[in-house]
Protein backbone atom coordinates (compact mmCIF):
# COMPACT_ATOMS: atom_id res chain seq x y z
CA UNK A 1 0.00 0.00 0.00
CA UNK A 2 1.59 3.26 -0.97
CA UNK A 3 0.56 6.72 -0.02
CA UNK A 4 0.92 9.99 -2.88
CA UNK A 5 1.42 12.93 -1.84
CA UNK A 6 3.39 16.35 -3.29
CA UNK A 7 7.03 16.30 -3.16
CA UNK A 8 9.41 18.00 -0.61
CA UNK A 9 12.39 19.22 -0.78
CA UNK A 10 13.88 16.43 1.72
CA UNK A 11 12.61 13.76 -0.67
CA UNK A 12 14.97 14.90 -3.64
CA UNK A 13 18.18 12.91 -2.74
CA UNK A 14 15.82 9.65 -2.87
CA UNK A 15 14.30 10.58 -6.44
CA UNK A 16 17.53 11.06 -7.78
CA UNK A 17 19.23 8.08 -6.66
CA UNK A 18 16.37 5.53 -7.72
CA UNK A 19 16.57 8.08 -11.37
CA UNK A 20 20.03 7.81 -11.10
CA UNK A 21 20.07 3.93 -10.42
CA UNK A 22 17.39 3.37 -13.33
CA UNK A 23 18.76 5.96 -15.98
CA UNK A 24 22.10 5.52 -15.12
CA UNK A 25 22.88 8.90 -15.30
CA UNK A 26 22.52 11.27 -12.12
CA UNK A 27 20.77 14.79 -12.79
CA UNK A 28 20.45 16.42 -9.04
CA UNK A 29 19.99 19.47 -10.26
CA UNK A 30 17.43 18.26 -12.44
CA UNK A 31 15.13 16.99 -9.87
CA UNK A 32 15.73 20.58 -7.53
CA UNK A 33 14.49 22.80 -10.44
CA UNK A 34 11.75 20.28 -10.82
CA UNK A 35 10.04 21.62 -6.98
CA UNK A 36 9.60 25.35 -8.70
CA UNK A 37 5.93 26.01 -7.45
CA UNK A 38 4.40 25.55 -11.04
CA UNK A 39 5.49 21.48 -11.43
CA UNK A 40 3.42 19.09 -10.05
CA UNK A 41 5.75 16.67 -8.47
CA UNK A 42 3.96 13.86 -6.76
CA UNK A 43 5.78 11.14 -4.64
CA UNK A 44 4.13 7.29 -3.47
CA UNK A 45 5.35 6.92 0.02
CA UNK A 46 5.61 2.99 1.55
CA UNK A 47 4.27 2.77 4.47
CA UNK A 48 7.34 2.65 5.87
CA UNK A 49 7.87 6.18 4.93
CA UNK A 50 10.45 5.14 2.18
CA UNK A 51 9.79 5.77 -1.67
CA UNK A 52 8.02 4.04 -4.09
CA UNK A 53 8.26 5.93 -7.20
CA UNK A 54 7.60 9.26 -8.16
CA UNK A 55 6.17 11.51 -11.18
CA UNK A 56 6.77 15.01 -12.42
CA UNK A 57 4.84 17.13 -15.18
CA UNK A 58 3.31 20.77 -15.53
CA UNK A 59 0.92 22.19 -17.39
CA UNK A 60 1.82 23.98 -20.59
CA UNK A 61 -0.12 26.89 -22.23
CA UNK A 62 0.34 27.01 -26.02
CA UNK A 63 3.49 24.40 -25.81
CA UNK A 64 4.03 24.30 -29.97
CA UNK A 65 0.72 25.64 -30.39
CA UNK A 66 -1.52 23.13 -28.71
CA UNK A 67 -4.24 24.57 -26.53
CA UNK A 68 -3.34 24.07 -22.33
CA UNK A 69 -2.52 20.44 -21.71
CA UNK A 70 -1.18 18.65 -18.40
CA UNK A 71 2.36 17.44 -19.21
CA UNK A 72 4.19 14.75 -17.66
CA UNK A 73 7.83 15.00 -17.80
CA UNK A 74 8.93 11.51 -16.02
CA UNK A 75 7.78 8.91 -13.81
CA UNK A 76 10.12 6.53 -11.55
CA UNK A 77 9.46 3.58 -9.77
CA UNK A 78 10.88 1.28 -7.71
CA UNK A 79 11.40 -1.90 -9.63
CA UNK A 80 10.99 -4.16 -6.59
CA UNK A 81 7.26 -2.50 -6.41
CA UNK A 82 6.17 -2.37 -10.36
CA UNK A 83 3.09 -3.91 -11.09
CA UNK A 84 1.54 -3.57 -7.54
CA UNK A 85 -0.52 -0.39 -9.17
CA UNK A 86 1.92 2.60 -7.86
CA UNK A 87 3.05 3.95 -11.43
CA UNK A 88 -1.32 4.05 -12.60
CA UNK A 89 -1.86 5.62 -9.03
CA UNK A 90 1.19 8.23 -9.25
CA UNK A 91 -0.67 9.10 -12.85
CA UNK A 92 -3.90 9.11 -11.84
CA UNK A 93 -3.17 11.61 -9.22
CA UNK A 94 -1.37 14.27 -11.17
CA UNK A 95 -4.54 13.81 -13.80
CA UNK A 96 -6.56 14.85 -11.33
CA UNK A 97 -4.28 18.25 -10.45
CA UNK A 98 -4.60 18.39 -13.98
CA UNK A 99 -8.14 18.54 -14.20
CA UNK A 100 -8.58 20.38 -11.20
CA UNK A 101 -6.56 23.11 -13.13
CA UNK A 102 -9.28 23.06 -16.21
CA UNK A 103 -7.09 21.03 -18.65
CA UNK A 104 -8.97 18.09 -20.32
CA UNK A 105 -5.80 16.51 -22.01
CA UNK A 106 -2.41 14.93 -20.56
CA UNK A 107 0.27 14.26 -22.67
CA UNK A 108 3.85 13.06 -22.46
CA UNK A 109 6.92 11.98 -24.82
CA UNK A 110 8.33 8.82 -24.73
CA UNK A 111 11.13 6.57 -26.14
CA UNK A 112 10.18 4.78 -28.53
CA UNK A 113 12.21 2.02 -28.29
CA UNK A 114 11.25 2.16 -23.95
CA UNK A 115 8.32 -0.28 -24.55
CA UNK A 116 8.07 -0.74 -20.75
CA UNK A 117 7.49 2.98 -20.44
CA UNK A 118 5.09 2.98 -23.56
CA UNK A 119 3.02 0.09 -22.41
CA UNK A 120 2.19 2.10 -19.10
CA UNK A 121 0.97 4.83 -20.52
CA UNK A 122 -1.06 2.67 -23.53
CA UNK A 123 -2.78 0.90 -20.13
CA UNK A 124 -3.52 4.05 -18.84
CA UNK A 125 -5.77 4.72 -21.93
CA UNK A 126 -3.03 6.91 -23.84
CA UNK A 127 -2.60 6.82 -27.15
CA UNK A 128 -0.61 8.83 -30.19
CA UNK A 129 -0.73 12.46 -29.32
CA UNK A 130 -1.65 15.37 -32.41
CA UNK A 131 1.97 15.75 -32.97
CA UNK A 132 4.91 14.19 -33.88
CA UNK A 133 8.51 14.79 -32.67
CA UNK A 134 11.43 15.56 -34.94
CA UNK A 135 15.11 15.21 -34.11
CA UNK A 136 18.20 16.56 -36.13
CA UNK A 137 21.58 15.09 -35.18
CA UNK A 138 24.31 18.71 -35.16
CA UNK A 139 27.55 16.90 -34.36
CA UNK B 1 -1.35 0.18 -42.73
CA UNK B 2 -1.42 -2.99 -44.29
CA UNK B 3 -2.14 -6.26 -42.44
CA UNK B 4 -1.77 -9.69 -43.80
CA UNK B 5 -5.12 -11.69 -43.69
CA UNK B 6 -3.62 -14.17 -41.48
CA UNK B 7 -2.01 -11.44 -39.06
CA UNK B 8 -6.08 -10.09 -38.96
CA UNK B 9 -6.79 -13.43 -38.38
CA UNK B 10 -4.29 -14.28 -35.38
CA UNK B 11 -5.15 -11.05 -33.54
CA UNK B 12 -9.04 -11.71 -33.97
CA UNK B 13 -8.54 -14.81 -32.73
CA UNK B 14 -6.14 -14.59 -29.63
CA UNK B 15 -7.97 -10.91 -28.69
CA UNK B 16 -11.51 -13.14 -28.60
CA UNK B 17 -9.70 -15.93 -26.70
CA UNK B 18 -8.19 -13.51 -24.49
CA UNK B 19 -11.29 -11.67 -23.21
CA UNK B 20 -12.27 -14.72 -21.10
CA UNK B 21 -9.48 -17.38 -20.81
CA UNK B 22 -11.98 -19.92 -18.83
CA UNK B 23 -13.52 -19.94 -22.61
CA UNK B 24 -13.20 -22.71 -25.83
CA UNK B 25 -14.22 -22.06 -28.73
CA UNK B 26 -13.95 -23.69 -32.02
CA UNK B 27 -12.14 -23.10 -34.88
CA UNK B 28 -15.61 -22.39 -36.50
CA UNK B 29 -17.12 -20.48 -33.55
CA UNK B 30 -14.78 -17.52 -34.31
CA UNK B 31 -14.50 -18.10 -38.33
CA UNK B 32 -18.49 -17.15 -37.93
CA UNK B 33 -18.03 -14.33 -35.36
CA UNK B 34 -15.76 -12.53 -37.75
CA UNK B 35 -17.60 -13.36 -40.96
CA UNK B 36 -13.53 -14.83 -41.97
CA UNK B 37 -13.16 -18.67 -43.94
CA UNK B 38 -12.98 -21.15 -41.58
CA UNK B 39 -10.05 -22.99 -43.65
CA UNK B 40 -7.99 -20.10 -42.89
CA UNK B 41 -8.82 -19.50 -39.40
CA UNK B 42 -7.87 -23.27 -38.62
CA UNK B 43 -4.36 -22.98 -40.01
CA UNK B 44 -3.56 -19.66 -38.10
CA UNK B 45 -4.65 -21.24 -34.49
CA UNK B 46 -2.39 -23.95 -35.32
CA UNK B 47 0.72 -21.23 -35.70
CA UNK B 48 -0.78 -19.57 -32.19
CA UNK B 49 -0.75 -23.07 -30.87
CA UNK B 50 2.50 -23.89 -31.71
CA UNK B 51 3.58 -20.10 -30.49
CA UNK B 52 2.07 -21.18 -26.89
CA UNK B 53 -0.67 -18.48 -27.17
CA UNK B 54 -3.57 -21.05 -27.55
CA UNK B 55 -3.97 -24.44 -26.43
CA UNK B 56 -6.48 -26.58 -29.16
CA UNK B 57 -8.68 -29.42 -27.96
CA UNK B 58 -8.62 -32.85 -29.82
CA UNK B 59 -11.45 -34.07 -32.27
CA UNK B 60 -13.85 -32.18 -34.32
CA UNK B 61 -15.44 -30.52 -31.26
CA UNK B 62 -12.16 -29.60 -30.21
CA UNK B 63 -11.82 -25.78 -28.66
CA UNK B 64 -9.56 -23.62 -28.35
CA UNK B 65 -8.46 -21.59 -25.45
CA UNK B 66 -5.86 -18.81 -24.84
CA UNK B 67 -3.46 -20.05 -22.78
CA UNK B 68 -0.86 -16.66 -22.68
CA UNK B 69 -0.58 -14.00 -20.51
CA UNK B 70 -2.93 -11.05 -21.31
CA UNK B 71 0.02 -8.45 -19.65
CA UNK B 72 2.84 -9.50 -21.34
CA UNK B 73 1.58 -10.58 -24.60
CA UNK B 74 1.40 -7.40 -27.14
CA UNK B 75 0.10 -7.06 -30.44
CA UNK B 76 3.35 -7.37 -32.01
CA UNK B 77 3.97 -11.09 -30.80
CA UNK B 78 1.04 -11.85 -32.93
CA UNK B 79 2.10 -9.62 -35.69
CA UNK B 80 5.35 -11.31 -35.94
CA UNK B 81 4.11 -14.81 -36.30
CA UNK B 82 2.36 -13.55 -39.39
CA UNK B 83 4.09 -10.98 -41.05
CA UNK B 84 7.99 -11.34 -42.39
CA UNK B 85 10.78 -9.72 -39.85
CA UNK B 86 12.16 -6.61 -40.06
CA UNK B 87 15.04 -6.43 -41.77
CA UNK B 88 14.58 -9.85 -43.16
CA UNK B 89 12.55 -8.78 -46.49
CA UNK B 90 14.45 -8.83 -50.03
CA UNK B 91 16.00 -6.00 -51.66
CA UNK B 92 13.39 -4.11 -53.76
CA UNK B 93 14.87 -3.16 -57.93
CA UNK B 94 16.34 0.45 -57.09
CA UNK B 95 17.02 0.41 -53.66
CA UNK B 96 20.61 0.82 -54.38
CA UNK B 97 20.13 4.52 -56.03
CA UNK B 98 20.24 7.17 -53.60
CA UNK B 99 16.53 8.01 -54.32
CA UNK B 100 15.76 4.07 -53.62
CA UNK B 101 17.78 4.74 -50.35
CA UNK B 102 16.24 7.82 -49.06
CA UNK B 103 12.85 6.25 -49.45
CA UNK B 104 13.85 3.32 -47.89
CA UNK B 105 15.12 5.71 -44.63
CA UNK B 106 11.22 7.17 -44.77
CA UNK B 107 9.85 3.64 -44.80
CA UNK B 108 11.90 2.22 -42.42
CA UNK B 109 10.85 5.29 -39.82
CA UNK B 110 7.13 4.14 -40.68
CA UNK B 111 7.91 0.97 -39.92
CA UNK B 112 9.88 1.61 -36.34
CA UNK B 113 6.77 3.79 -35.11
CA UNK B 114 4.40 1.09 -36.44
CA UNK B 115 6.14 -1.36 -34.29
CA UNK B 116 6.94 0.58 -31.49
CA UNK B 117 2.87 1.12 -31.39
CA UNK B 118 2.42 -2.80 -31.92
CA UNK B 119 4.86 -3.79 -28.87
CA UNK B 120 2.91 -1.05 -26.66
CA UNK B 121 -0.24 -2.35 -26.88
CA UNK B 122 -0.47 -5.98 -24.42
CA UNK B 123 -3.71 -7.82 -24.71
CA UNK B 124 -4.88 -6.38 -21.39
CA UNK B 125 -4.97 -2.63 -22.84
CA UNK B 126 -6.37 -3.92 -25.89
CA UNK B 127 -9.40 -5.73 -24.05
CA UNK B 128 -9.96 -2.98 -21.83
CA UNK B 129 -13.39 -1.22 -22.26
CA UNK B 130 -13.48 1.28 -24.84
CA UNK B 131 -14.51 4.36 -22.32
CA UNK B 132 -10.99 3.53 -20.29
CA UNK B 133 -9.00 3.84 -23.39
Amino acid sequence: MVAIRPVQASDLSAISALDARLTGTAKPNYWRDMLAPDRHFLVAETDKGTLAGFIAGEIRVWEFGQPPAGWVFAIQIEPGLRLKGVGTKLFESIVARFKAEGVTRVRTLVDRKDHLILSFFRAQGMVAGPSLQLDKDLS
Amino acid sequence: MKLQTATRLGLYAVLELARDPERTLSSADLAERFSVSNHHLAKVLRTLSAAGLVRGGRGASGGYRFTGNRRRVTLMDIVALFEPAPGSRAKEPGEDTDIGSALQRVLTEVDEIAEATLRSISLETMLKPTRDR
